[in-house]
């Protein structure tokens, strides 16, 4: 329990995937103009991350990794090192699995799909996946740790999106020089919720 | 060689006046992250460079066999293959910078600057100005890096290239590093700062009302 909390308090606060890591900002700056886009993304991203985190997490440890093929029992099979490949692997597993959710929302879940619908095909090109897969990898989690990591750091990721959001719609009110207005402002806003966020690695 | 306009353009726009990170808003992220120190900067404005150039020509040369819905795959195959190429390359020449980088340099898989190049621009040019669009678009990326590594080194360690400028305090000399330019924060500002600066020269780049 202490250790979930723990990884909790990472994966959403002290290791924000997009105020501490800057994952995910290409999106993260595009879509936070309204609190309710904000939300349907990071809704989205929240569940694909706690999806294809723990999924990659396998092909890793069972498939990729060197000697991760020992499994088979043949000995040709237990000494390949196809580590490698993960880069390409993972980014193919998390296309697959974006649409494979994509079609299933569609097929038994239509409103979800009308709310979640357009920002999927958006989250395969988001680095915050990609990100959170390579993370595993690095730091080598066990199938539990990375369905939590993947889970907490998708919510951070929403969190800060959603939060970024609602300041920006607030800016719309005010009086921002004309050359920093729009993505300049955005930038400097970021920067201070980053700076919110890093008060917590003190925990 | 006498280069065409068209040509010309593609490779001198995205430099400034089309740059990648403050006018197309792409591949911030990794912008931000490795711009600590001028090494890294360098090393990854060379390896997105080299990864946007080649999956541009790679694109351009199958543009015409693609068939339309699975384009995307396609290109992404192209870019992952040149990114393990990296990635391999700089583990076997420079394994410390490769710590250093993490997972920086697998993320160019998904830096949208490639695939925004391959999908805006290679899909439907020639391979020459393809070659050249790339080429432009990484050294625009690459030298918003090195501006904003530039001053996160030297303010963040007194330090260039790891070449000490102004002695610390803790080695005896007199400047007093500032902790904020290395941590987080001091990316986003610094990019912010720099995108102010560009529209307020550039009055034509500024939002309308």
């Amino acid at each position: 329990m202490e250790h979930a909390l723990s990884m909790f308090v990472q994966g959403v606060f002290t290791q924000n995937l997009a105020l501490s890591l800057f994952l995910g900002m290409c999106t993260f700056l595009a879509v936070s103009k309204k609190v309710s886009a904000a939300f349907g993304l990071g809704i989205a991203v929240t569940v694909v991350q706690a999806i294809t985190v723990p999924v990659n997490c396998l092909l890793y440890n069972y498939v990729l990794r060197a000697g991760a093929l020992s499994w088979t029992g043949i000995d040709a099979l237990a000494s390949l090192d196809l580590g490698f490949l993960s880069f390409i692997t993972f980014i193919g597993v998390i296309a697959a699995l974006v649409q494979i959710l994509e079609m299933t929302l569609d097929r038994f879940f239509p409103p979800l799909y009308n709310a979640l619908g357009v920002f999927l095909p958006l989250i395969t090109v988001n680095c915050a996946i990609m990100g959170g897969s390579l993370f595993m990898q690095q730091r080598d989690y066990s199938l539990g740790d990375s369905a939590l990591y993947g889970l907490f750091s998708g919510m951070g990721w929403a969190f800060a999106i959603v939060i970024l959001a609602g300041i920006r719609e607030k800016l719309e009110y005010s009086h921002v020089p004309k050359g920093l207005r729009g993505l300049g402002v955005a930038f400097m806003t970021a920067g201070l919720l980053a700076m919110a966020f890093m008060t917590f690695s003190g925990m | 060689m006498k280069l065409s306009e068209t040509s010309k353009d593609s490779f001198l726009k995205p430099l400034f006046k089309n740059n990648p990170i403050f006018v197309q808003i792409l591949g911030v992220c990794s912008a931000l992250a490795v711009t600590t120190s001028l090494k890294t900067a360098l090393t990854m404005a060379l390896a997105v460079t080299f990864v946007t150039a080649f999956s541009n020509v790679g694109v351009a040369l199958i543009r015409k066999v693609i068939p339309g819905s699975i384009r995307m795959i396609v290109e992404m195959t192209i870019i992952a293959t040149l990114v393990i190429l990296v990635d391999q390359l700089i583990k076997a020449f420079s394994y410390n910078l490769s710590k250093q980088l993490s997972v920086y340099v697998g993320l160019i898989i998904t830096n949208c600057i490639v695939m925004g190049r391959a999908e805006a621009f290679a899909i439907k040019n020639k391979v020459s100005d393809s070659l050249l669009d790339g080429i432009g678009n990484g050294l625009g990326y690459g030298a918003v890096l090195l501006v904003v590594a530039f001053f996160r080194e030297l303010f963040g360690f007194g330090k260039l290239f790891g070449i000490v400028v102004f002695p610390t305090v803790q080695n005896g000399g007199w400047y007093v590093p500032n902790g904020l330019m290395v941590t987080a924060p001091a990316a986003f500002f610094l990019i912010g700062g720099i995108i102010w600066l560009v529209k307020t020269c550039n009055k034509e780049m500024q939002d309308a009302e």
